[in-house]
């Protein structure tokens, strides 16, 4: 393969296309990462809903290249929507992403497997060049590549790098400057599997290599760039209907072939310098980490850590946003003069922003830990350990990680179900995971439980309130895995579910890795699910600060009366204000209008109104619930309910809170989709309005139909 | 690749690979589904090559197996779709 090569330079250019292609766990982010640096954007390739990152880095004082990094793939047959973006990317001159030069990314330590995807690359006759990463741990094994040999064996640029630890990155930036050979002979005689058919196909279509008409036979109904040229599509149909071919036959027969000459390459190219190897690190690892009893108490303890870690430690940051929101709308408010903007500013839009920052600290430390677990490899083995027990739910070993995560907050938890590679079995994760009791409802249920369970009464040793806010969260969990094992059977799988996974060795964590990762998680919800969450508090805050003409102006008349101020301290006065205004304002209405469908389940309007405000978040349940009892100070959770207690049921003369409506009331707030931010980053995480919409549905009609069944046997 | 078998006897009863004892080695035959096997082959299970049953989930389901190198995890239902000749170590 040596003589006969065209080449192409970039050299003189200014403008270079590069893309990053490999096999899952081949270290392609982190050379992408190392290549670009901090220069990152994510976007969307057309069309799909595939995140694509790109990144860019000087190459020289003229030239710029743009890096694209494509989903990780095993082969160019296109399987998941990750593998259809990476095929026909490479495989279409046309495509907009359709790179200049290609990065196929191989994992050296595991070579064979690697060069399937290479092999496959070539035959597109495009330009490449074969980045051989993990060259450190090659050696550490103890084996020798003899780069130069492959190179000529496989008639592209090799350049061996460690990515991580950026050897070898300059070299490779500076091959992109180099003359590059085009490979020019075919890696296997593809036309001795299907000669025939490819001859037939290049007739119609223009293709750059035998191999690309061997694809589009293979994978026609996948292909979506003919649509343009519909007579040329339809003209291959024709040719495809005619010809019956076994599409199965021709693509394993294809894979055995490019197998028999991949061993061949290396036999030749690899000396292994110890025969016999030790029985690996990994495998003693493994040894404790899968084991029957150990495997299991090791990952209770890591969940236990990551718990305590997002609920707890999360806790101060989120009280520092807060508490410097505090300080802003109070100095905003000084600031500004009073009226409608001021109070847009203050209380809509500062308030909406608090509430997406504050998520910041638990998003990224989840983020933290799930980039660690993922980094080390033990990610793979807590599938590896889960899955039969997931499986049986409809989910995947993956979605334990999500699911645990949901008690401190849905909203990472969800945008942390991206590793579950199978979509039916995501989706599945990401609609339960919102039934986990979160961290939003604990004020919800310490608020309501002391109202109904005396805090004096024990049962053995166990407090009565403990173990009923125990039984809570419990409860979320149940639902959880029930509604899993539900929609297992509801949804449709759009691909056959694999659990064909490598499990990789074991690496020491990358502090670089987990840091982009916490800064591309965040960005992404900061500007992503931010402004649905920005937009949807403005409109609550709209809803409650205003009623139909007048109506404001006359509630502070009724109360700005010397017969009234003479009556009450001026707290007082300012307290039973802000209760009527919420009561006659549009969320006052609003709850008003809804109490004859909520009033089976036993709540009454005020509740109906504290039902609307808490779509902001659940926790903000409690400050309505503060005002429309005009308990003034919102940070004394006695008087609220003390207040809450003495409210009597106008018709039965009874406490309004019973046992009957405060576990109606707590059932309701377990089940309901009652939390803006999670249904934003619903949309942000499947990129269609369908998804949230059903889970409010959902989740609505579970909580209303279990309120109802409460209230009605506790009555 | 079939020279490291020399050493090795060819059992001729074929069996699942989900059948295999842990440590024990056997030479891939075939597939009995087609669509599981491209899936298979694309991560370098082909005919010819030697696997070795490393662990088994705890649960008994999956299983991880040596194979090219590296370890690959595939449930058991998915393991029972390939066909081997364990290899008897005389």
């Amino acid at each position: 393969m040596e003589s006969n090569k065209s080449f192409v330079n970039f050299s003189d250019r200014t403008a270079l296309k590069v893309a990053l292609v490999g096999n899952p766990n081949c270290g392609k982010s982190t050379l992408f990462n190392a290549l670009t640096g901090l220069h990152q954007k994510t976007g969307n390739f057309p069309g799909v809903t595939v995140d694509k990152k790109s990144g860019y880095a000087k190459l020289n004082n003229k030239l710029t290249a743009e890096f694209v990094d494509l989903p990780g793939t095993y082969s160019l047959y296109p399987k998941s929507i990750d593998e259809r973006v990476a095929f026909e990317v490479l495989c279409d001159p046309n495509n907009a992403d359709h790179p200049d030069i290609t990065i196929v990314v191989a994992d050296a330590s595991n070579l064979k497997r690697n060069l399937f995807l290479v092999s496959q690359i070539i035959d597109l006759k495009i330009p490449v060049i074969l980045a051989l990463n993990m060259m450190d741990l090659v050696e550490q094994e103890g084996d020798v590549i003899d780069a130069i040999r492959l190179s000529e064996k496989l008639g592209v640029k090799v350049v061996g790098v460690s990515a991580r630890s950026k050897e070898g990155v300059d070299e490779l930036k500076a091959a992109l400057l180099q003359p590059l050979p085009v490979p020019q002979y075919d890696f296997i005689d593809i036309k001795k599997i299907a000669g025939e058919l490819i001859e037939k196909i290049s007739a119609i279509v223009k293709v750059n290599s035998d191999f690309v008409a061997f694809q589009i036979i293979n994978n026609f109904s996948e292909i979506h760039y003919f649509d343009k040229k519909s007579d040329k599509k339809e003209k291959i149909g024709e040719v495809l209907a005619v010809s019956k071919v076994d599409h199965n036959k021709l693509q394993s027969d294809e894979s055995v072939e490019r197998f028999k000459i991949i061993n061949r390459i290396v036999e030749e190219c690899i000396t292994h310098k110890s025969a016999l190897k030790t029985e690996s690190f990994t495998h003693k690892l493994d040894g404790v980490l899968t084991h029957r009893i150990w495997g299991y108490v090791i990952f209770l303890t890591v969940l236990f850590f990551i718990f305590q870690t997002i609920f707890f430690l999360a806790a101060y940051p989120m009280n520092w946003i807060e508490s410097l929101f505090v300080s802003l709308s109070q100095w905003a408010s000084h600031l500004l003069p009073v009226g409608e903007i001021s109070n847009l500013l203050v209380n809509g839009i500062l308030a909406g922003l608090s509430g997406v920052v504050v998520f910041v600290p638990q998003i990224a430390l989840l983020f933290a830990f799930i980039a660690i677990l993922e980094d080390t490899g033990y990610m793979a083995r807590v599938s590896f350990i889960m899955d039969k027990l997931m499986r049986r739910f409809g989910l995947n070993g993956r979605s334990v990680i999500p699911l645990i995560s949901g008690v401190a907050c849905a909203v990472p938890a969800i945008m942390s179900t991206r590793t579950i590679s199978s979509w039916k079995e995501r989706i599945i994760t990401i609609m339960v995971t919102p039934l986990m009791s979160c961290s939003a409802r604990l004020p919800v249920y310490t608020l309501l439980i002391s109202l109904v369970v005396p805090h004096n009464k024990t049962l053995g040793f166990f407090n009565y309130q403990g173990l009923i806010l125990m039984f809570m969260y419990l409860i979320g969990f149940i639902a959880a895995i029930l509604a899993a094992w539900v929609m297992k059977w509801i949804l449709k799988a759009r691909e056959r579910s694999y659990f064909i996974m490598e499990l990789p060795v074991y690496r020491t964590p990358q502090w670089r890795t987990v840091g982009l990762t916490i800064f591309d998680k965040v960005k992404m919800f900061l500007f992503d699910a931010g402004k649905i969450i920005v937009a949807i508090s403005v409109i609550l805050w709209f809803l409650s600060s205003h009623a139909p003409s007048g109506r404001m102006k006359m509630v502070d008349e009724k109360y700005h009366t010397p017969e009234m101020l003479s009556k009450y301290t001026p707290n007082e006065v300012e307290a039973k204000i802000s209760a009527e205004k919420l009561e006659v304002s549009y969320a006052g209405i609003l709850g008003k209008s809804i109490e004859p469908a909520i009033a089976p389940l036993g709540f009454d309007w005020k509740i109906g109104i504290s039902l609307v405000t808490s779509f902001a978040a659940r926790e903000v349940f409690v400050g309505t619930m503060a005002t429309i009892y005009s308990a003034g100070n919102t940070d004394n959770n006695q008087t609220i309910r003390d207040k809450m207690l003495a409210e009597v049921d106008s018709k039965t003369g009874l406490p309004k809170f019973s046992i009957a409506v405060g576990f109606s009331l707590l059932i309701f707030y377990a089940f309901a989709m009652q939390c803006m931010s999670t249904l934003a980053v619903v949309y942000r995480e499947t990129k269609n309005w369908k998804w949230p919409a059903i889970q409010f549905l959902f989740m609505g009609i579970l909580a209303y139909v279990s309120s109802f069944v409460v209230y009605h046997i506790l009555k | 690749m079939f020279t490291r078998m020399t050493n090795a006897k060819k059992d001729k009863e074929l069996k699942n690979l989900s059948q295999l004892q842990i440590g024990q080695s056997a030479i891939i035959d075939s597939f009995t589904d087609k669509i599981m096997a491209l899936k298979l082959l694309e991560m370098g299970c082909t005919p010819g090559e030697i696997v070795t049953l490393d662990r088994v989930a705890p649960m008994g389901d999956p299983i991880a197996i040596l194979v090219s190198g590296y370890l690959l995890s595939l449930r058991k239902a998915e393991a029972s779709t390939v066909l081997v000749s364990p290899i008897v170590v005389k």
